[in-house]
């Protein structure tokens, strides 16, 4: 962080979140991610080095995959948001949280909510992935507990489950 | 009785759902009110003497909380082994990155050029960097000749074995500092008040650890500090001692503002000023007869402790423990010692010790195979250890394992024979060369020696109101599945369904020392004492007379809330007692140094790319006997997730050092695979079960780590007929050595003839 965020004057940033909208009123070139988790209460977004090399901070936006830490919160204006805690509905988990459950790829869990928004993001391109499609589509996102084998399975399971489309 | 047994099952993990869902809650999704955010000032020196500490112009310090060594109201030390290593930096500096002065503000945004702002004035003294540097000690920066610590291990009469030799094998092999890089960065969260007194919340594996400290730095009553662990996601070591170090700044600035204070790292600054896997150099001098026996052989095993002492005892103990590895010495001479530099100190990581010894020996396994010219499958068959042998310690092996049997199975696994043989025959006619090598291995589960019976763990087990159990424990849960697998080893034991269970939050407040959550201890040391703990609130339940001999988890749960109506909560104890058949010297370092070992042959398969120099691991058979595998899809977990970190250790990820500070210490240019960097890895295992621990099972956390990297850089040099003998091992290298930049001597280890 070189230049506090805060040395702009607040405005107002309209958009979608997990198909709510809302306005939150903030600085223009504070972190997206900053603004998920401390003005949305959004904590499942996680931050692990930000500067876009981990994914943990995976979100959707526009249905394009992108790292929140790297997005200034004004160009997330009128965009339409998906974080982690858009994706069960309810109780009831999406077909790829219970997938990683079941196969075991969610260890320590911090790298888990942007693994699964990157696994969502390449099922809803490519419902029924090749495992070289997986591999290379969970690339940006760094897992340093599973080695990543239980986490193909389960984008596998989940792709089979019709988790995809 | 119900016989659908809960062990052995692959039950949902215990948290996963909050994880899945993103609702579990780390360290840095709390927020406290009136919360301020700390943060460190370091030392931009690697050794010297602090003259002037100035705070610039531009910034409004009243608004500032500042802690120095000077505010610090008990002992300042992380409380460890040898309490050596300040909190706060008083006067001197012994590593850049070393911490000088604690600043908190409300605005966290506030605090960078804070730090900045505080200018530093030094007389700088000479400083160490490296092994050899330490030992020549032209400069001494610790004690009187830099040593934390030596240990000698010695078995037979090796000067005797020189002249029985037909080949003296000699080499030298070397691995770097590799980072744990846990995905959540180290973070804390202290509150005071001086009538509650201090709790701690944070990201760590051994809460009792960070309470022994706190209590000393902090001067205070143990039953006013208390320690709570929040989800922690990863640490591999890296959790294990520094926490203590962030806590103890969070709490000073707590303490000194009234106020909560949340210390939380950023990347860069994680991975600059924590602890990381201690460099190595390992020399092997082995007698040989010509079939290609060992008969004897010295190790000197030396790793580079950085700084301060902290942990580096205990993981050159284990490194030289394994220095021998799963063969057969009829005599050895293992001399091993920590030496000190001015780097940050390095600490606990996966395996501790024994993936650098391994490395060296399996390196060198290979290199004898050479010099005998047998298959280097052959020369670990010749000397594997057998039943009712004896380790380098002279501990005998009881177990029922067969390591040939073990070798065999996964060289038919891996097809190694046929694999070899071919890429042999293709190479030749291809810029791709290919290699396959293997790594024969064993890790011990547990604390080193009389360490379990030191640390006295204590268990609980309580009978709740809902007619429930649940498990009290210290150990931690960090991705490995320890919730999982206790409240399994709980049901199982109670003959209750899995859902009956459930387990505390490691707090201080709430749940026995269970001792620290490392060494591969929790399933094997922690899950026999939960065993034990279940079965005591079932005669509890059983002598009370609700309770029949044999029940249904529905009828557990009546007499439990029957019991608990009449009586209240209740719990069942159960402390650690040492086995009669476990005893250990630790004078002479002889004797039986883990209740059990862990045993593995891996085989790695190899492409070098002759263009880009860059090698691909294509191929990974994991053959392992761990004891009864307790939780099938963990258990592959651990196996797999450590094998990653063993690529990376061998082929990826190096710290770049000038003057003992990290230069790479960002995700950018310090490398971790990636999920399209790994071959398929082909988990399978041997479950001969084992008397000590919970069901048959031994530990498996670090087994995993030990093995990848002497597999695959066998596998090079199997590829490319050249010995690469330290890792990292990156394309550079690789094309340094075959372009002549480096010379090609060098490489190889001298050997001579003996008799």
């Amino acid at each position: 962080m070189n230049e506090s965020p805060q040395n702009r004057a607040k405005c107002e940033i309209p958009f979608k979140v997990n198909g709510e909208l809302l306005t939150v009123r903030t600085h223009p070139m504070e972190r997206l991610l900053d603004v998920l988790r401390e003005e949305l209460g959004l904590t499942g977004t996680k931050e692990g080095c930000g500067e876009g090399e981990c994914g943990s901070c995976s979100v959707l936006m526009d249905g394009v995959l992108v790292n929140s830490c790297l997005i200034p919160v004004l160009q997330a204006k009128s965009a339409d948001i998906v974080t982690i805690e858009g994706l069960a509905a309810g109780e009831r988990l999406h077909a790829l949280q219970q997938a990683f459950l079941e196969c075991g790829g969610a260890q320590c869990g911090i790298c888990t909510p942007g693994m699964i928004l990157a696994a969502f993001h390449l099922l809803s391109k490519k419902p029924r992935p090749t495992l070289e499609e997986v591999r290379e589509g969970l690339s940006g996102n760094l897992c340093r507990c599973t080695g990543y084998m239980q986490i193909f399975e389960a984008v596998a399971e989940a792709g089979r489950r019709g988790a995809g489309g | 009785m119900s016989t659908d047994r809960i062990v052995g099952k692959s039950v949902p993990r215990l948290e996963g759902r909050d994880k899945v869902t993103g609702q579990a809650r780390y360290v840095d999704d709390i927020v406290l009110p009136g919360m301020l955010y700390g943060a460190t000032v370091r030392s931009r020196i690697p050794h010297g003497k602090i003259t002037k500490i100035t705070f610039g112009t531009g910034i409004d310090w009243k608004d500032f909380v500042i802690v120095t060594a000077k505010d610090i109201p008990g002992k300042n030390c992380i409380a460890l082994i040898d309490d050596d290593e300040p909190c706060l930096a008083d006067g001197a500096v012994n590593h850049s990155e070393e911490p000088i002065l604690l600043l908190a503000h409300a605005d966290r945004y506030r605090l960078p050029k804070a730090v900045e702002r505080v200018s530093l004035e030094y007389d700088p003294f000479p400083a160490i960097f490296s092994i050899e540097e330490s030992e020549r000690q032209s400069e001494i920066i610790w004690g009187s000749d830099n040593i934390f610590k030596s240990y000698v291990i010695e078995k037979g009469d090796v000067d005797a074995a020189w002249e029985k030799a037909d080949y003296i094998v000699e080499g030298e092999y070397r691995t770097g500092a590799q980072e744990q890089l846990y995905i959540e960065n180290n973070g804390v969260i202290a509150s005071f008040d001086p009538q509650q007194g201090l709790t701690v919340w944070g990201s760590m594996q051994c809460p009792y650890y960070v309470h022994k400290s706190l209590v000393k730095l902090c001067n205070l009553p143990a039953e006013r500090v208390r320690v709570v662990q929040t989800e922690t996601g990863g640490a591999f070591g890296g959790k294990e001692d520094y926490p203590s170090m962030i806590a103890g700044h969070a709490a000073l600035l707590a303490i000194k503002s009234g106020k909560p204070v949340k210390i939380m790292y950023d990347r860069m600054e994680d991975m600059a000023a924590t602890t990381k896997r201690h460099p190595s150099r390992t020399r092997h001098r082995t007698a040989v007869s010509k079939d290609g026996k060992i008969l004897g052989g010295e190790i000197d095993f030396t790793i580079d402790g950085g700084a301060y002492e902290t942990l580096s005892p205990v993981v050159l103990s284990r490194g030289a423990i394994h220095a021998g590895g799963a063969y057969y010495w009829p005599s050895i001479r293992i001399r091993a010692k920590a030496l000190a530099t001015n780097t940050p100190p390095q600490g606990a990581f996966r395996g501790f010790g024994a993936p650098q010894s391994l490395f060296a020996l399996e390196r060198h396994m290979d290199r004898i195979a050479q010099v005998v010219q047998i298959s280097p499958s052959e020369v670990r068959r010749r000397n594997l250890l057998k039943r009712g042998e004896t380790t380098t310690t002279g501990q005998t092996v009881n177990e029922a394992i067969d390591l040939g049997k073990l070798l065999d199975r996964a060289m038919q696994l891996s097809d190694y024979s046929a694999r070899k043989e071919k890429f042999a025959k293709e190479n030749e006619r291809s810029s791709l060369k290919k290699g396959i090598g293997i790594a024969s291995f064993l890790h011990g589960a547990g604390f080193t020696g009389s360490g379990e019976r030191y640390l006295s763990s204590v268990v609980g087990v309580e009978g709740c109101v809902d007619g429930k159990a649940r498990v009290l424990v210290s150990s931690t849960e960090f991705g490995q599945g320890t919730n999982t697998v206790l409240c399994q080893i709980a049901a199982e034991a109670l003959n209750l369904r899995y859902e009956d269970v459930s387990i505390a939050k490691p707090d201080t407040q709430e749940v026995p020392n269970s001792g620290p959550t490392v060494a591969s201890r929790t399933v094997m040391v922690v899950g026999k004492l939960v065993q034990s703990a279940a079965l005591g609130i079932r005669q509890t339940l059983t002598a009370s007379g609700m309770l029949e001999e044999t029940y249904s988890p529905e009828e557990f749960r009546a007499a439990c809330r029957a019991y608990v109506a009449k009586h209240g909560k209740f719990q069942s104890l159960a402390r650690y007692e040492q086995p009669e058949d476990i005893v250990w010297d630790e004078q002479k370092y002889r004797g039986s140094a883990y209740a059990a070992f862990a045993w593995a042959v891996y085989i790695a398969e190899v492409t070098v790319d002759l263009t880009t120099y860059n090698v691909s691991v294509d191929d990974f058979v994991a053959l392992q006997e761990v004891g009864k595998v307790l939780h099938p899809v963990l258990a592959k977990g651990q196996i797999i997730g450590g094998i990653a970190q063993g690529i990376g250790f061998a082929l990826y990820e190096k710290v770049v050092w000038d003057k003992g500070r990290m230069q790479n210490g960002q995700m950018t240019n310090y490398i971790i695979p990636t999920s399209a960097d790994l071959p398929p890895i082909r988990v399978h295992f041997e479950e001969l079960g084992n008397v000590h621990g919970a069901y048959g099972a031994k530990g498996i956390g670090e087994l995993p780590m030990d093995g990848p990297a002497p597999a695959i850089i066998n596998a090079v040099e199997d590829a490319l007929g050249i010995p690469f003998n330290s890792i990292p091992l990156l394309p550079e290298d690789i094309f340094d050595a075959l372009t002549g930049r480096r010379e090609r001597e060098s490489l190889w280890p001298v050997m001579k003839g003996g008799r």
